[in-house]
Protein backbone atom coordinates (compact mmCIF):
# COMPACT_ATOMS: atom_id res chain seq x y z
CA UNK A 1 0.00 0.00 0.00
CA UNK A 2 1.20 3.47 -0.74
CA UNK A 3 2.63 5.47 1.84
CA UNK A 4 -0.20 8.19 1.45
CA UNK A 5 -3.33 5.41 1.91
CA UNK A 6 -1.56 4.20 5.02
CA UNK A 7 -1.47 7.33 6.33
CA UNK A 8 -5.04 8.32 5.35
CA UNK A 9 -6.44 4.94 6.58
CA UNK A 10 -3.82 6.03 9.76
CA UNK A 11 -5.01 9.51 10.30
CA UNK A 12 -8.55 9.03 9.65
CA UNK A 13 -8.97 5.65 11.98
CA UNK A 14 -7.31 7.17 14.91
CA UNK A 15 -9.28 10.91 14.83
CA UNK A 16 -12.17 9.02 14.26
CA UNK A 17 -11.34 6.98 17.74
CA UNK A 18 -10.26 10.72 19.61
CA UNK A 19 -13.25 12.17 18.26
CA UNK A 20 -15.64 9.14 20.19
CA UNK A 21 -13.69 9.76 23.12
CA UNK A 22 -14.29 13.36 23.00
CA UNK A 23 -17.97 13.19 22.57
CA UNK A 24 -18.22 10.68 25.71
CA UNK A 25 -16.29 12.74 27.66
CA UNK A 26 -18.65 15.71 26.79
CA UNK A 27 -21.43 13.77 27.21
CA UNK A 28 -20.74 12.64 30.95
CA UNK A 29 -20.41 15.93 31.92
CA UNK A 30 -23.15 17.71 33.04
CA UNK A 31 -23.20 20.80 31.16
CA UNK A 32 -26.89 22.04 31.34
CA UNK A 33 -26.57 23.58 34.42
CA UNK A 34 -29.40 21.51 35.48
CA UNK A 35 -29.30 18.98 38.40
CA UNK A 36 -29.94 15.42 37.53
CA UNK A 37 -33.96 14.65 37.85
CA UNK A 38 -35.07 17.90 37.02
CA UNK A 39 -37.13 18.90 34.35
CA UNK A 40 -34.78 20.33 31.22
CA UNK A 41 -37.36 23.31 30.38
CA UNK A 42 -37.99 21.07 27.16
CA UNK A 43 -41.90 20.29 26.50
CA UNK A 44 -43.84 19.10 23.48
CA UNK A 45 -47.08 17.97 23.43
CA UNK A 46 -47.57 18.09 27.44
CA UNK A 47 -44.15 15.51 26.67
CA UNK A 48 -41.23 16.91 29.24
CA UNK A 49 -37.75 16.03 29.41
CA UNK A 50 -35.76 14.97 32.64
CA UNK A 51 -32.34 15.48 32.56
CA UNK A 52 -30.99 12.20 32.69
CA UNK A 53 -27.15 10.80 32.48
CA UNK A 54 -26.34 8.03 29.98
CA UNK A 55 -26.81 4.76 31.92
CA UNK A 56 -23.29 4.01 34.25
CA UNK A 57 -22.83 0.67 32.57
CA UNK A 58 -23.65 1.58 29.03
CA UNK A 59 -20.99 4.11 29.31
CA UNK A 60 -18.30 1.58 30.86
CA UNK A 61 -19.21 -0.78 27.66
CA UNK A 62 -18.54 2.03 25.49
CA UNK A 63 -15.10 2.74 27.31
CA UNK A 64 -14.31 -0.65 27.14
CA UNK A 65 -14.73 -1.01 23.33
CA UNK A 66 -12.87 2.28 22.94
CA UNK A 67 -9.72 0.52 24.60
CA UNK A 68 -10.16 -2.83 22.58
CA UNK A 69 -10.13 -0.96 19.50
CA UNK A 70 -6.81 0.69 20.51
CA UNK A 71 -5.65 -3.20 21.51
CA UNK A 72 -6.56 -4.51 18.81
CA UNK A 73 -5.00 -1.82 16.23
CA UNK A 74 -1.84 -2.26 18.32
CA UNK A 75 -2.00 -6.33 17.59
CA UNK A 76 -3.43 -7.09 14.57
CA UNK A 77 -3.20 -5.49 11.21
CA UNK A 78 -5.05 -2.56 10.97
CA UNK A 79 -3.76 0.87 10.28
CA UNK A 80 -2.71 0.63 7.14
CA UNK A 81 0.94 -0.04 6.75
CA UNK A 82 1.38 -1.23 9.83
CA UNK A 83 1.56 -4.64 10.52
CA UNK A 84 0.64 -4.88 14.26
CA UNK A 85 2.80 -6.08 17.14
CA UNK A 86 1.69 -10.00 16.41
CA UNK A 87 2.86 -10.32 13.09
CA UNK A 88 -0.63 -11.95 12.43
CA UNK A 89 -2.28 -12.10 8.95
CA UNK A 90 -5.18 -14.67 7.88
CA UNK A 91 -3.61 -15.27 4.65
CA UNK A 92 -1.18 -14.07 1.67
CA UNK A 93 -3.38 -11.89 -0.22
CA UNK A 94 -0.98 -10.33 -2.15
CA UNK A 95 0.11 -12.68 -4.40
CA UNK A 96 -0.38 -12.88 -8.53
CA UNK A 97 0.48 -16.80 -8.96
CA UNK A 98 0.77 -20.07 -6.94
CA UNK A 99 4.42 -19.69 -7.05
CA UNK A 100 4.32 -16.36 -5.47
CA UNK A 101 1.87 -17.59 -3.10
CA UNK A 102 4.68 -20.38 -2.03
CA UNK A 103 7.12 -17.58 -1.75
CA UNK A 104 4.88 -15.52 0.56
CA UNK A 105 4.29 -18.68 2.43
CA UNK A 106 8.71 -19.12 3.03
CA UNK A 107 9.10 -15.55 3.77
CA UNK A 108 6.52 -15.02 5.63
CA UNK A 109 7.55 -18.19 7.88
CA UNK A 110 11.85 -17.09 7.53
CA UNK A 111 9.89 -13.61 9.11
CA UNK A 112 8.52 -15.42 11.65
CA UNK A 113 5.34 -14.01 10.88
CA UNK A 114 2.12 -15.97 11.94
CA UNK A 115 -0.13 -17.10 8.86
CA UNK A 116 -2.82 -18.23 9.98
CA UNK A 117 -3.85 -19.99 7.21
CA UNK A 118 -0.37 -21.29 6.94
CA UNK A 119 -0.45 -22.40 10.77
CA UNK A 120 -3.46 -24.49 9.66
CA UNK A 121 -1.48 -26.35 6.83
CA UNK A 122 1.39 -26.50 8.73
CA UNK A 123 -0.59 -28.61 11.61
CA UNK A 124 -2.30 -30.85 9.20
CA UNK A 125 0.82 -31.97 7.78
CA UNK A 126 2.41 -32.36 11.13
CA UNK A 127 -0.97 -34.83 11.83
CA UNK A 128 -1.59 -36.93 8.86
CA UNK A 129 1.75 -36.22 6.43
CA UNK A 130 3.56 -38.72 8.25
CA UNK A 131 0.35 -40.98 7.74
CA UNK A 132 0.37 -40.26 4.07
CA UNK A 133 4.35 -40.78 3.62
CA UNK A 134 4.18 -44.08 4.97
CA UNK A 135 1.36 -45.25 2.88
CA UNK A 136 2.77 -43.83 -0.35
CA UNK A 137 6.43 -45.92 0.21
CA UNK A 138 4.39 -49.02 0.26
CA UNK A 139 2.99 -50.36 -3.23
CA UNK A 140 -0.23 -50.88 -4.18
CA UNK A 141 -1.14 -53.62 -3.87
CA UNK A 142 -0.22 -54.50 -0.43
CA UNK A 143 -2.06 -51.26 0.26
CA UNK A 144 -5.43 -52.46 -1.37
CA UNK A 145 -5.22 -55.38 0.80
CA UNK A 146 -4.58 -53.03 4.10
CA UNK A 147 -7.64 -52.31 6.19
CA UNK A 148 -6.45 -48.99 7.06
CA UNK A 149 -5.46 -47.70 3.89
CA UNK A 150 -8.56 -49.19 2.27
CA UNK A 151 -10.85 -46.95 4.70
CA UNK A 152 -8.82 -43.76 3.94
CA UNK A 153 -8.99 -44.46 0.16
CA UNK A 154 -12.78 -45.11 0.34
CA UNK A 155 -13.43 -41.57 2.08
CA UNK A 156 -11.36 -39.70 -0.71
CA UNK A 157 -13.11 -41.25 -3.23
CA UNK A 158 -16.21 -40.80 -1.91
CA UNK A 159 -15.15 -37.29 -1.76
CA UNK A 160 -13.51 -36.57 -5.13
CA UNK A 161 -14.38 -39.61 -7.11
CA UNK A 162 -17.83 -40.25 -6.85
CA UNK A 163 -19.34 -37.42 -8.60
CA UNK A 164 -18.45 -39.48 -11.68
CA UNK A 165 -17.93 -43.11 -10.81
CA UNK A 166 -20.87 -43.35 -7.64
CA UNK A 167 -20.29 -44.12 -4.55
CA UNK A 168 -20.40 -47.58 -5.32
CA UNK A 169 -18.07 -47.21 -8.02
CA UNK A 170 -20.05 -48.73 -10.83
CA UNK A 171 -19.78 -45.44 -12.71
CA UNK A 172 -22.68 -45.00 -15.06
CA UNK A 173 -23.33 -44.33 -18.85
CA UNK A 174 -20.50 -42.60 -19.93
CA UNK A 175 -18.56 -43.38 -16.57
CA UNK A 176 -16.65 -46.40 -16.13
CA UNK A 177 -17.40 -48.91 -13.83
CA UNK A 178 -14.44 -49.29 -11.58
CA UNK A 179 -15.48 -53.02 -10.05
CA UNK A 180 -15.70 -55.06 -13.09
CA UNK A 181 -12.34 -55.88 -14.19
CA UNK A 182 -12.63 -54.63 -17.36
CA UNK A 183 -10.00 -51.26 -17.41
CA UNK A 184 -10.04 -48.90 -20.88
CA UNK A 185 -6.61 -47.81 -19.76
CA UNK A 186 -4.99 -50.83 -17.45
CA UNK A 187 -6.08 -52.53 -14.42
CA UNK A 188 -2.74 -52.41 -12.94
CA UNK A 189 -1.63 -50.42 -10.64
CA UNK A 190 0.53 -48.31 -12.46
CA UNK A 191 -2.13 -47.40 -15.12
CA UNK A 192 -4.56 -46.71 -12.36
CA UNK A 193 -2.43 -44.31 -10.65
CA UNK A 194 -1.63 -42.73 -14.28
CA UNK A 195 -5.32 -42.63 -14.82
CA UNK A 196 -5.42 -40.69 -11.71
CA UNK A 197 -2.60 -38.48 -11.91
CA UNK A 198 -2.52 -37.39 -15.32
CA UNK A 199 -6.24 -37.80 -16.32
CA UNK A 200 -7.07 -39.68 -19.80
CA UNK A 201 -8.96 -38.52 -22.66
CA UNK A 202 -10.32 -41.11 -25.24
CA UNK A 203 -11.60 -40.39 -28.20
CA UNK A 204 -14.00 -41.88 -30.41
CA UNK A 205 -14.26 -40.04 -33.69
CA UNK A 206 -17.23 -39.52 -35.43
CA UNK A 207 -18.20 -41.95 -38.41
CA UNK A 208 -19.67 -39.43 -40.70
CA UNK A 209 -18.25 -40.96 -44.23
CA UNK A 210 -21.11 -43.62 -43.37
CA UNK A 211 -24.69 -43.37 -44.58
CA UNK A 212 -27.57 -44.56 -42.15
CA UNK A 213 -27.49 -48.01 -43.95
CA UNK A 214 -23.98 -48.49 -43.29
CA UNK A 215 -24.27 -47.42 -39.85
CA UNK A 216 -26.82 -49.60 -39.45
CA UNK A 217 -24.90 -52.81 -40.69
CA UNK A 218 -21.48 -52.20 -38.62
CA UNK A 219 -23.63 -51.15 -35.04
CA UNK A 220 -24.92 -54.73 -36.19
CA UNK A 221 -21.71 -56.15 -36.68
CA UNK A 222 -20.55 -55.08 -33.33
CA UNK A 223 -23.24 -56.83 -31.55
CA UNK A 224 -22.53 -59.47 -32.94
CA UNK A 225 -18.73 -59.57 -31.71
CA UNK A 226 -19.67 -60.02 -27.96
CA UNK A 227 -21.65 -62.88 -29.48
CA UNK A 228 -25.01 -61.40 -29.29
CA UNK A 229 -28.33 -62.97 -31.91
CA UNK A 230 -28.21 -60.29 -34.41
CA UNK A 231 -29.10 -60.64 -38.47
CA UNK A 232 -26.43 -62.37 -39.65
CA UNK A 233 -26.79 -60.48 -43.33
CA UNK A 234 -26.51 -56.93 -41.65
CA UNK A 235 -23.43 -58.27 -39.81
CA UNK A 236 -22.01 -59.87 -42.50
CA UNK A 237 -22.33 -56.19 -44.35
CA UNK A 238 -21.10 -54.54 -41.89
CA UNK A 239 -17.90 -56.27 -41.09
CA UNK A 240 -16.88 -55.21 -44.82
CA UNK A 241 -16.46 -51.32 -42.76
CA UNK A 242 -14.83 -52.87 -39.61
CA UNK A 243 -11.76 -52.59 -40.97
CA UNK A 244 -11.85 -48.73 -40.35
CA UNK A 245 -12.32 -49.54 -36.81
CA UNK A 246 -9.61 -52.10 -36.59
CA UNK A 247 -7.40 -49.33 -36.34
CA UNK A 248 -7.48 -48.42 -32.81
CA UNK A 249 -9.71 -51.63 -31.61
CA UNK A 250 -7.61 -53.95 -33.34
CA UNK A 251 -7.92 -56.98 -35.60
CA UNK A 252 -9.86 -58.99 -32.88
CA UNK A 253 -11.52 -55.83 -31.69
CA UNK A 254 -10.42 -56.40 -28.38
CA UNK A 255 -9.60 -53.00 -27.93
CA UNK A 256 -6.15 -51.25 -27.04
CA UNK A 257 -5.47 -49.57 -23.97
CA UNK A 258 -3.09 -47.45 -25.24
CA UNK A 259 -5.28 -45.31 -27.00
CA UNK A 260 -8.22 -46.20 -24.30
CA UNK A 261 -9.67 -48.13 -26.87
CA UNK A 262 -12.96 -50.28 -25.43
CA UNK A 263 -12.99 -54.08 -25.98
CA UNK A 264 -15.91 -54.82 -28.10
CA UNK A 265 -16.30 -58.36 -27.39
CA UNK A 266 -16.96 -58.74 -23.91
CA UNK A 267 -20.65 -57.31 -23.90
CA UNK A 268 -19.68 -54.18 -21.60
CA UNK A 269 -20.72 -51.10 -22.89
CA UNK A 270 -19.85 -47.65 -21.61
CA UNK A 271 -21.99 -45.39 -23.66
CA UNK A 272 -24.94 -47.96 -23.45
CA UNK A 273 -25.85 -51.75 -25.29
CA UNK A 274 -28.60 -50.99 -27.40
CA UNK A 275 -28.75 -50.88 -31.63
CA UNK A 276 -29.87 -47.03 -30.72
CA UNK A 277 -26.46 -46.14 -28.15
CA UNK A 278 -24.22 -48.24 -30.39
CA UNK A 279 -25.40 -46.14 -33.91
CA UNK A 280 -25.47 -42.99 -31.89
CA UNK A 281 -21.52 -43.51 -30.71
CA UNK A 282 -21.14 -44.35 -34.37
CA UNK A 283 -22.91 -41.39 -35.86
CA UNK A 284 -21.45 -38.61 -33.11
CA UNK A 285 -18.55 -40.31 -31.55
CA UNK A 286 -17.35 -39.76 -27.76
CA UNK A 287 -15.22 -38.05 -25.72
CA UNK A 288 -14.60 -39.79 -22.70
CA UNK A 289 -12.72 -37.55 -20.35
CA UNK A 290 -10.74 -38.04 -17.14
CA UNK A 291 -9.56 -35.00 -15.20
CA UNK A 292 -6.04 -35.15 -13.87
CA UNK A 293 -5.78 -35.17 -10.26
CA UNK A 294 -2.47 -34.53 -9.08
CA UNK A 295 -2.78 -30.95 -8.88
CA UNK A 296 -5.78 -31.10 -6.60
CA UNK A 297 -4.72 -34.09 -4.74
CA UNK A 298 -0.93 -34.95 -4.51
CA UNK A 299 0.83 -37.80 -5.07
CA UNK A 300 0.57 -39.69 -1.79
CA UNK A 301 -3.26 -39.58 -1.76
CA UNK A 302 -3.60 -40.31 -5.06
CA UNK A 303 -1.57 -43.49 -4.32
CA UNK A 304 -3.62 -44.27 -1.90
CA UNK A 305 -7.05 -44.12 -4.40
CA UNK A 306 -5.27 -46.06 -6.60
CA UNK A 307 -5.15 -48.89 -4.28
CA UNK A 308 -8.48 -48.34 -3.29
CA UNK A 309 -9.93 -48.52 -6.95
CA UNK A 310 -7.22 -51.65 -7.69
CA UNK A 311 -8.81 -53.01 -5.08
CA UNK A 312 -12.53 -52.90 -5.76
CA UNK A 313 -11.96 -55.31 -8.92
CA UNK A 314 -9.63 -57.61 -6.87
CA UNK A 315 -12.10 -59.65 -4.89
CA UNK B 1 -34.24 26.02 27.74
CA UNK B 2 -30.17 26.67 29.07
CA UNK B 3 -27.94 27.84 26.53
CA UNK B 4 -25.66 24.58 26.57
CA UNK B 5 -27.76 22.59 25.19
CA UNK B 6 -25.83 22.93 22.05
CA UNK B 7 -26.91 19.20 20.05
CA UNK B 8 -29.77 21.88 20.21
CA UNK B 9 -28.80 22.63 17.12
CA UNK B 10 -28.91 19.71 14.95
CA UNK B 11 -32.05 18.56 16.38
CA UNK B 12 -33.91 21.42 14.91
CA UNK B 13 -31.95 22.23 11.89
CA UNK B 14 -32.88 18.94 9.27
CA UNK B 15 -30.25 19.98 6.93
CA UNK B 16 -27.21 20.03 9.10
CA UNK B 17 -28.45 16.70 10.54
CA UNK B 18 -28.28 15.14 7.13
CA UNK B 19 -24.75 16.55 6.97
CA UNK B 20 -23.25 15.73 9.66
CA UNK B 21 -24.50 12.11 9.96
CA UNK B 22 -23.41 11.37 6.48
CA UNK B 23 -19.76 12.66 7.63
CA UNK B 24 -20.46 10.23 10.44
CA UNK B 25 -21.04 7.14 8.93
CA UNK B 26 -18.90 7.65 5.27
CA UNK B 27 -15.99 7.72 7.58
CA UNK B 28 -15.98 3.97 7.79
CA UNK B 29 -16.57 3.58 3.31
CA UNK B 30 -13.36 6.71 3.38
CA UNK B 31 -11.30 3.79 5.15
CA UNK B 32 -12.30 0.36 4.23
CA UNK B 33 -13.70 0.79 1.09
CA UNK B 34 -11.68 4.44 -0.55
CA UNK B 35 -7.65 2.84 -0.26
CA UNK B 36 -8.99 -0.65 -2.32
CA UNK B 37 -9.74 1.03 -5.55
CA UNK B 38 -6.35 2.07 -5.45
CA UNK B 39 -4.47 -0.85 -4.52
CA UNK B 40 -2.71 -3.14 -6.49
CA UNK B 41 -3.61 -6.11 -4.69
CA UNK B 42 -6.97 -5.44 -6.00
CA UNK B 43 -6.44 -4.08 -9.20
CA UNK B 44 -4.06 -6.49 -11.09
CA UNK B 45 -4.88 -9.85 -12.43
CA UNK B 46 -3.14 -12.84 -11.64
CA UNK B 47 -0.58 -13.72 -13.78
CA UNK B 48 -2.70 -16.70 -15.86
CA UNK B 49 -5.82 -14.22 -15.79
CA UNK B 50 -7.45 -14.79 -19.75
CA UNK B 51 -10.73 -12.46 -20.36
CA UNK B 52 -13.80 -14.38 -20.80
CA UNK B 53 -14.28 -15.73 -24.46
CA UNK B 54 -17.12 -14.78 -25.91
CA UNK B 55 -19.37 -18.32 -25.47
CA UNK B 56 -17.73 -17.98 -21.87
CA UNK B 57 -19.23 -14.71 -21.27
CA UNK B 58 -22.21 -15.62 -22.36
CA UNK B 59 -22.01 -18.39 -20.40
CA UNK B 60 -21.53 -16.28 -17.66
CA UNK B 61 -24.56 -14.64 -18.45
CA UNK B 62 -26.92 -17.90 -18.16
CA UNK B 63 -25.47 -18.78 -14.92
CA UNK B 64 -26.65 -15.45 -13.52
CA UNK B 65 -29.71 -15.75 -15.13
CA UNK B 66 -30.42 -19.52 -13.76
CA UNK B 67 -29.54 -18.16 -10.49
CA UNK B 68 -26.40 -20.43 -9.88
CA UNK B 69 -25.32 -17.97 -7.60
CA UNK B 70 -28.37 -18.38 -5.27
CA UNK B 71 -26.80 -21.78 -4.26
CA UNK B 72 -23.26 -21.96 -5.14
CA UNK B 73 -20.42 -19.57 -3.90
CA UNK B 74 -17.59 -18.69 -5.65
CA UNK B 75 -15.31 -17.89 -3.14
CA UNK B 76 -12.70 -20.09 -1.66
CA UNK B 77 -11.92 -18.20 1.92
CA UNK B 78 -8.50 -19.27 3.50
CA UNK B 79 -9.46 -22.19 5.82
CA UNK B 80 -7.51 -25.21 5.42
CA UNK B 81 -10.71 -27.34 5.59
CA UNK B 82 -11.97 -25.04 2.56
CA UNK B 83 -9.23 -25.31 0.63
CA UNK B 84 -8.55 -29.62 0.72
CA UNK B 85 -11.58 -29.58 -0.67
CA UNK B 86 -11.88 -26.78 -3.23
CA UNK B 87 -8.18 -25.88 -4.04
CA UNK B 88 -6.06 -22.50 -3.27
CA UNK B 89 -7.98 -19.65 -1.69
CA UNK B 90 -9.15 -17.10 -3.89
CA UNK B 91 -7.13 -14.11 -4.42
CA UNK B 92 -8.24 -10.38 -5.50
CA UNK B 93 -6.21 -10.95 -8.72
CA UNK B 94 -8.86 -13.20 -9.80
CA UNK B 95 -11.83 -10.85 -10.20
CA UNK B 96 -10.57 -8.07 -11.23
CA UNK B 97 -12.14 -8.16 -14.39
CA UNK B 98 -15.65 -9.57 -12.59
CA UNK B 99 -18.42 -7.16 -12.72
CA UNK B 100 -20.86 -8.10 -11.17
CA UNK B 101 -18.55 -10.49 -9.10
CA UNK B 102 -20.58 -13.85 -7.97
CA UNK B 103 -18.77 -14.69 -5.20
CA UNK B 104 -22.08 -15.40 -3.54
CA UNK B 105 -23.19 -16.05 0.13
CA UNK B 106 -24.53 -19.30 0.18
CA UNK B 107 -23.81 -22.72 -0.21
CA UNK B 108 -26.60 -24.93 -0.65
CA UNK B 109 -24.34 -26.43 -3.16
CA UNK B 110 -20.53 -26.93 -3.45
CA UNK B 111 -18.31 -23.68 -4.21
CA UNK B 112 -17.33 -23.35 -7.73
CA UNK B 113 -14.81 -21.02 -7.62
CA UNK B 114 -12.25 -23.65 -9.03
CA UNK B 115 -14.76 -26.00 -10.42
CA UNK B 116 -12.69 -25.88 -14.09
CA UNK B 117 -10.89 -29.02 -15.21
CA UNK B 118 -12.42 -30.60 -12.20
CA UNK B 119 -15.00 -32.49 -14.30
CA UNK B 120 -15.45 -33.71 -17.93
CA UNK B 121 -17.43 -31.85 -19.97
CA UNK B 122 -19.63 -35.01 -20.52
CA UNK B 123 -19.50 -34.54 -17.18
CA UNK B 124 -21.24 -31.34 -16.49
CA UNK B 125 -23.73 -31.80 -19.81
CA UNK B 126 -25.63 -34.91 -17.83
CA UNK B 127 -25.28 -33.21 -14.75
CA UNK B 128 -27.28 -30.61 -15.89
CA UNK B 129 -29.88 -32.28 -17.69
CA UNK B 130 -30.40 -34.12 -14.31
CA UNK B 131 -27.83 -33.62 -11.19
CA UNK B 132 -29.62 -37.52 -9.71
CA UNK B 133 -27.97 -39.17 -12.91
CA UNK B 134 -24.58 -38.75 -11.24
CA UNK B 135 -24.90 -37.71 -7.84
CA UNK B 136 -27.57 -39.35 -6.71
CA UNK B 137 -28.81 -37.60 -3.10
CA UNK B 138 -28.64 -34.04 -5.49
CA UNK B 139 -31.31 -31.40 -4.68
CA UNK B 140 -30.27 -29.17 -7.38
CA UNK B 141 -32.91 -28.82 -10.06
CA UNK B 142 -32.30 -30.11 -13.52
CA UNK B 143 -31.84 -27.59 -16.15
CA UNK B 144 -32.78 -29.28 -19.50
CA UNK B 145 -33.80 -26.56 -21.49
CA UNK B 146 -30.47 -25.01 -21.75
CA UNK B 147 -29.59 -28.21 -24.19
CA UNK B 148 -32.78 -26.85 -26.17
CA UNK B 149 -32.08 -23.17 -26.29
CA UNK B 150 -29.42 -21.53 -28.85
CA UNK B 151 -27.92 -18.92 -28.93
CA UNK B 152 -28.02 -15.68 -31.45
CA UNK B 153 -24.97 -13.85 -30.58
CA UNK B 154 -26.40 -10.63 -31.29
CA UNK B 155 -25.55 -8.66 -28.36
CA UNK B 156 -21.96 -10.86 -27.56
CA UNK B 157 -20.17 -8.48 -29.44
CA UNK B 158 -21.56 -5.68 -27.31
CA UNK B 159 -21.14 -6.87 -23.83
CA UNK B 160 -17.53 -7.42 -24.84
CA UNK B 161 -17.19 -3.90 -25.61
CA UNK B 162 -18.84 -3.06 -22.09
CA UNK B 163 -16.45 -5.16 -20.37
CA UNK B 164 -13.62 -3.14 -22.57
CA UNK B 165 -14.56 -0.11 -21.48
CA UNK B 166 -14.30 -1.34 -17.74
CA UNK B 167 -10.65 -2.12 -18.52
CA UNK B 168 -10.71 -5.68 -19.59
CA UNK B 169 -7.89 -6.27 -22.74
CA UNK B 170 -10.19 -8.02 -25.26
CA UNK B 171 -9.01 -6.82 -28.87
CA UNK B 172 -10.79 -5.86 -31.59
CA UNK B 173 -10.80 -8.78 -33.08
CA UNK B 174 -12.42 -10.60 -29.83
CA UNK B 175 -15.30 -7.98 -30.04
CA UNK B 176 -15.79 -8.58 -34.06
CA UNK B 177 -15.57 -12.23 -33.55
CA UNK B 178 -17.70 -12.24 -30.79
CA UNK B 179 -21.24 -13.21 -32.44
CA UNK B 180 -19.53 -15.47 -35.16
CA UNK B 181 -17.98 -17.61 -31.88
CA UNK B 182 -21.50 -18.22 -29.83
CA UNK B 183 -24.60 -18.24 -32.68
CA UNK B 184 -25.55 -21.81 -33.19
CA UNK B 185 -24.48 -22.86 -29.77
CA UNK B 186 -26.76 -24.28 -27.51
CA UNK B 187 -26.74 -22.06 -24.12
CA UNK B 188 -25.76 -25.80 -22.54
CA UNK B 189 -22.21 -25.26 -24.01
CA UNK B 190 -21.96 -22.21 -23.28
CA UNK B 191 -22.53 -22.81 -19.49
CA UNK B 192 -20.18 -25.09 -19.46
CA UNK B 193 -17.45 -23.59 -21.28
CA UNK B 194 -17.91 -21.18 -18.51
CA UNK B 195 -17.96 -23.71 -15.41
CA UNK B 196 -14.59 -25.49 -17.14
CA UNK B 197 -13.12 -22.06 -16.85
CA UNK B 198 -13.55 -20.90 -13.33
CA UNK B 199 -10.56 -20.61 -11.46
CA UNK B 200 -8.10 -21.95 -13.65
CA UNK B 201 -6.42 -17.87 -14.02
CA UNK B 202 -4.29 -19.04 -10.68
CA UNK B 203 -4.07 -22.76 -10.95
CA UNK B 204 -3.56 -23.17 -14.62
CA UNK B 205 -1.23 -20.58 -15.73
CA UNK B 206 1.58 -21.30 -17.51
Amino acid sequence: MSSFWSAWIIVLTLAFLVGIIWLLRWNMSNYTGIKEGELMDHEFDGIVEINNPLPRWWMILFWITIVWGFVYLALYPGLGNFAGLLGWSSSNQDVRSLEESQQATAAAREAGLIVEYDRQVDQAEEKFGPVFAALSERPIEELAQDEEAVKIGQRLFLQNCAQCHGSNAMGGKGFPNLTDNDWLYGGSPAAIKHSLMEGRNGVMPAQSQFNDQQITELATYVMSLSGRKVDPELAKAGKANFMVCTACHGQDAKGNQALGAPNLTDNIWLYGSSQEAIEETLRNGRNGVMPAWKDILGEDKIHVISSYVYGLSQE
Amino acid sequence: MSKNVKHDFVEKRVGWLAVLMTIAISIGGLVEITPLLFQKQTNEPVVGLKPYTALEMEGRDIYIREGCSNCHSQMIRPFRAETERYGHYSLAGEHVWERPFLWGSKRTGPDLARVGGRYSDEWHYVHLMNPRDVVEDSNMPAFPWLAENKLDGELTAKKLEVFRSFGVPYTDEDIAGAQAAVKGKTEMEALIAYLQVLGTGLTQAE
